[in-house]
Formats: structure tokens, sequence, C-alpha cells
């Protein structure tokens, strides 16, 4: 089998190209740095035989972060290379076209973008360009598709190319001048309406106020989206399920099976949140409360992603962001995770020494709370009133921050400054974000469900069984003397490792305060990641550093529980 | 006036006439397309130390203080 990789630049399409070739769906966002392992698939279009690796990725061959260094090693075992190049960025992008041509590998160069490097007033002459470099160069629109038909049929003609030799550095930037020289005409454009905002949403004076406006309108369209889907589709839905249940729960009658399944009645009902039953609350959580803000949140991010707004945030971001040892870039971990911790941490791959990516991916632990967790601070204190909520979410806020300053100090390492181009601002094509927003829903169903499912299906046994209790026993110092919660919230503390979102109607029916409601629920995002987090982290960081980062987390939700168990209940 | 990048007024456009620092540094700056000869242009300067956005090629690069005080500017001829 022949193994074609895709190569290129960050953020000149790759990914929309390798779905483009096989059909696969791959997440793409406007922002250099969304591929950060590679996806592999099978060339459709009547190819058979070829297989395509869509790599991370890269300026240059000399690899300065971990993504990088995927992208090279990929480039070692290609046998023929599709090189994808921003045709609107064409000098830039030619340096690593060079530096894969003096390897010999069979390559073909596609300039994608084309219609954008029209837009801006540049023009290529392709001919000349296949010339000066010796191998077939073809233009797309990766968009759109157009250009794929002709790159297909020329794809047999890669071959190594012979008019490039090996040279170093300064004759390869040489060599590319003249090339540009020969190949590339621009004629001067005027400033436009999308220049003049890029510009006002970089600089400080007008950035910040800016982000502020644009923070808040995507939590209000996060929670419009949510609460309209709760209310007109989830709930309307489980209503028509209720008799289902309740005839279920007839026919099986009291017993192991009703426990496992129904769970327990509350005044003869299901009730969908504290019942812990298999088809009850197993379904419920997952589906009516955290599917909904699962959806609104990826519907805003996609958008987000698309428009080209993160770098500007991460630029914004990146003073403040390197008192807590790392650069603004670490703003995109971070967002991602507002939806799933995993993806979170497995953007800090983008970060370039250890040092931040071991931050990074510590403090999205700690204190970034995912969609599942959201529904739960809001599922729990939601009714006492906003104050409530904000207060979780105060709290989370300066955990990160102090974690931030504090893992600062105590990781040795580098901070390298932040290094990260700009891409200009793009209008998000509604197909595109439906896609993208479909694509991770299904992916939150494939991979959490059974994982929620899982949860409660073990949370029940192991409850029948009696080992909850003993364990909550053991705990039951701790969360009485030093955290002033009663005793059996110990058990719902300990469920959290597997869900926390389960954990929910564990501690409705404790009867507690809304202020040691508030303890709990900020300690439950705190204190442990969910299993699947833990197994991410461990993956990324290896066992010496998880279980640092999980000792400093231990150490953070002692700390944070005792202070404000101090400050909101006094001794 | 030759003077560091992060040196020039917001808006002010310059030519470089050199890239200070490390084998890595200016290695990864010619990667990005930025090297002598080309014009330059400050878009922003973040203050308390902060990055400076740079314009090279109508791309914009968002890069730190310190990497763009190694990237040496002259008045355009």
């Amino acid at each position: 089998m022949k193994k074609v990789v895709l190569m290129g630049n960050p953020n000149v399409g790759k990914s929309v190209f390798f779905s483009r070739l096989t059909g696969a769906n791959v997440i793409t966002s406007n922002y250099p740095g969304t591929t950060v392992d590679f996806s592999k698939g099978r060339l459709c279009r009547g190819k058979d035989g070829h297989e395509i690796i869509d790599a991370p990725g890269t300026y240059s061959l000399e690899p300065s972060n971990r993504a990088e260094e995927v992208a090279l090693e990929l480039l070692e075992g290609a046998d023929l290379v599709i090189n994808v190049a921003d045709a609107t960025n064409l000098e830039r992008n030619l340096y690593l076209t060079l530096q894969i041509l003096e390897r010999k590998i069979p390559v073909i160069l596609a300039l994608n973008m084309w219609d954008e490097a029209g837009h801006v007033g540049i023009s290529i002459n392709r001919e000349r360009l296949e010339a000066e470099l010796g191998i077939p160069v073809v233009a797309t629109i990766a968009l759109s598709g157009e250009g794929f038909h002709e790159l297909m049929q020329r794809i047999g003609d890669a071959h190594p190319s012979e008019t490039i030799r090996p040279m170093n550095e300064e004759e390869r930037w040489i060599r590319i001048g003249e090339i540009v020289k020969n190949v590339q005409q621009i004629t001067h454009r005027h400033h436009t309406l999308r220049d003049w905002l890029s510009e006002a949403s970089i600089r400080p004076l007008t950035g910040f106020p800016i982000a502020i406006g644009v923070m808040l309108a995507a939590f209000w369209c996060v929670s419009i989206i949510g609460e309209s889907l709760i209310d007109y589709v989830f709930d309307p839905l489980f209503a028509l399920y209720t008799p289902v249940a309740m005839s279920l729960s007839a026919w099986l009658g009291p017993g192991f099976l009703h426990d496992l399944l129904i769970g327990t009645l509350i005044d003869g009902q299901i009730d969908y949140v504290q019942s812990m039953g298999l088809f009850t609350t197993g379904i419920y959580v997952p589906f009516a409360m955290v599917l909904p803000y699962i959806v609104a949140f990826y519907t805003v991010l996609a958008v987000f992603e698309d428009s080209g707004y993160l770098p500007r945030l991460a630029t914004l971001t990146d003073t403040i962001f390197h008192r807590f040892g790392m650069h603004g870039f670490g703003i995109i971990p971070v967002f991602l995770s507002l939806g799933c911790n995993v993806t979170g941490i497995l953007a800090t791959r983008n970060l370039e020494t250890k040092k931040q990516r071991f931050i990074a991916a510590a403090l999205l632990a700690i204190s970034v709370p995912c969609m599942a967790k959201n529904a739960m601070v809001f599922g729990i204190l939601g009714p006492y009133g906003a104050g409530y909520v904000m207060l979780v979410f105060a709290t989370l806020f300066l955990v990160f921050v102090l974690s931030g300053l504090i893992l600062n100090r105590l990781i040795k390492g580098d901070s390298p400054e932040i290094c990260l181009e700009i891409p200009p601002y793009r209008r998000p094509d509604p197909g595109t974000v439906l896609k993208k927003t479909l694509m991770r829903i299904r992916w939150f169903l494939q991979e959490a469900i059974p994982f929620l499912f899982l949860g409660v299906l073990i949370i029940n046994v192991l409850y029948t069984v009696g080992f909850v209790e003993w364990l909550g026993g053991v705990f039951a110092p701790v969360i009485q003397g030093w955290f002033g919660l009663p005793a059996e919230a110990t058990t719902a503390l300990l469920v959290g490792f597997l869900r926390k979102d389960l954990a929910v109607g564990m501690l409705l029916p404790l009867a507690m305060s809304p202020m040691q409601l508030v303890i709990a629920t900020t300690l439950l995002t705190i204190y442990f990641p969910c299993v699947g987090t833990f197994s991410i982290m461990f993956r990324e960081l290896g066992a010496r550093d998880m279980i640092k980062a999980t000792a400093f987390m231990a150490a953070m939700a002692l700390l944070v529980g005792g202070t404000m168990r101090l400050l909101l209940l006094g001794l | 006036m030759i003077q560091p990048v992060s040196h020039l007024e917001t808006g002010q456009s310059a030519v470089i006439c050199r890239l200070e620092g490390g084998f890595h540094f200016r290695k990864k700056m010619w990667a990005m397309g930025i090297h002598e000869k080309k014009i330059i242009r400050l878009v922003a300067k973040h203050p308390f130390h902060g990055p400076v956005v740079i314009e090279v090629d109508g791309r914009e690069i968002t890069l730190g203080r310190r990497m763009a005080g190694h990237i040496i500017v002259g008045d355009p001829e």
C-alpha cells in the first residue's frame, strides 16, 4: 500500500483537503494547530491502494513542538507527498516545499485557497512554478472542491524534483526569492472593513472591551440555546417516556433489578435526577441535562473557531498567561476544555515546552469545568439562584489563577514567548458549522455515553454490595471535619471520579444548605478529573507527571475546600 | 533610524535590516516569512511588556516582546 502524506504549513486547509480526498470527517478550524495528531484514511475517487495521512501543520522540517515532531516522523515514512500550500502566502510556504523536495520524495504541490489569492490581488503563474520546482502544481479550493479532479489525475505524475538540490538555509531563501519574483504578481489592494476589524480586535485599548463583549455574547448564546433545547425538546420527550418507565417499574416489582434499572422511587414517582437507575437517571443526565448544553456549546465554539477570533484572544491574554508559565496560546486548550477536558488536553500539544504542557493540562483538569460539570453546577445550584452559581465559577477562576501562579514557580523549565500567526477573519459557513457540531456531538455520544452508563452500573453494583459505604466511612472525617459536609456526601464525591455529573443526583437528597452545596460542587469540579481525562493525561504527561498533577490536585482540593468552609460556613 | 521593531509606533512601517538572537529564532522567523528587506508594520503593542502584533506580506503575527526586540528595522527608502 502506498503511503500518501499531506504536508503543509499550519492553517493552510490541510484538514479540509483531507476530508475532500477521503470523504472522512475531520475537525477543521480557522487557526493554526487544530490537527495535533494525524488522521489516516483511504484515498477515494477511484484510487485504490493509497493510504492517506493528514499530518499536523509545520513551518519547516526542524520541529519546534510535539505536533511538528509528529509531522516529521510521518514524512519519513511517506511514498508520496501532497504538499498543500497557501496560495495567498506563497513565499513562506515554499520554504517547507523546498525542504521536502530536497529529500527526493515524489511530491505534488497544491496551491490551496486559490480563490482567496485572487481576492487579495495575488496571481501566480503555475506553469512557471512547475518548471522552477520540477514537480506538478495544481490550483485548488478545498472548501468547494475545485481543482481536485486535476489533482487526482496528476497524482500519478508526482516524482522527485530534478531541479531542486539540497542547499543550506541562506541558499534556500535566495532561491525562494528568485522563484517568487518569477511566478508571482501582486496588485495592491486597499484596506477593507475586515482589516479594520482585525486590528481593532487585537489592539489592547479596543481589543479588551471587544473580547468581554464577545465572551458575554457567547455565554448568553450557550445558555439560551441550551435552555430552549431542554424546555422545548428534551423535557417533552422525557414526559412521553415516563409512562413507559413507570410501567417497567411496576412490571419489575421491588428487588435488585428494580434498584439497578429504575432506582429509588421518590414519593412513588420516578425522579430523573435522584432515582439513580440505569433507565432513569442513567439516560436523563446525559441526554436531557448535558447534551443540550453540549449542542449549544459546540455550535458556538464552531462559529468561534471558524471566524478566526481565537488567535486574537490568545494575543490579548498572552501577558496574563505568562504569569501562569504559559503563553497566550494556552487560552485555546482552556476554551476547548469548556466543552470537554479531553480535547483541551490534546490541544496542549501546540505548546512548545514540557513545563507549559504540564501546567496547561493540570490547570485544565483542576479548574476548567467541562460541559458535564457546568450542567451539574447549574442543575444543583440553579434552583437556589444565580448568585450561588456565580460563587462556584468565581472560586474556580480564583483556583485557576492561584494554581497557575503556584505551578509557574514550582515547575522547572522554560516558558518561551508566543509566536502565533493571526489568520484573516472569515465568515463561518453555516454548513461547516453544522457538520462540525454534529461530528462533535456524535463523538460525545460515542465516547461519553457508554462511560456514563457504565458509571451508573458500577456505582449501583458497588452500592448494593456495600463497598461505597465502607469507603465513605474511611473518608468521612475529612469530609465532615475539614469540608463541613454531611458524611453521606462522601459517597457522592467518590462517585464523582467515575462520572461527576452523576454525583448531582446523589448530592440532592442530602438536604444540604445552599452554601454546603456550593462547597460540594466546587470540590467535585476541582478534585479529580473524570476517567476519560485521567487516561488522556496519563498518555500525554506520562506516569510521573500524572502523579505530580494528581498530588497537586488533591492539595488544591483540600486547601480550597477548607478555605471555603471557613469563609462560607464559619467554624 | 535603526531600532527594534517593538520601538516603532503603532501603525508605523519600516524595513527589516537584520535579525538578531540565536540560530533557532532566526530560522523560525525566516520560515514565517520575516527576514531582511521585508516591509514590516507594527499593528499593536500590548502593555506590561506584553506581545506585539506585526504585519508582514499582509499577514499578522503575534510575537513575544523579546522576540520582537531581535527584529531590527530601519526607515523605508
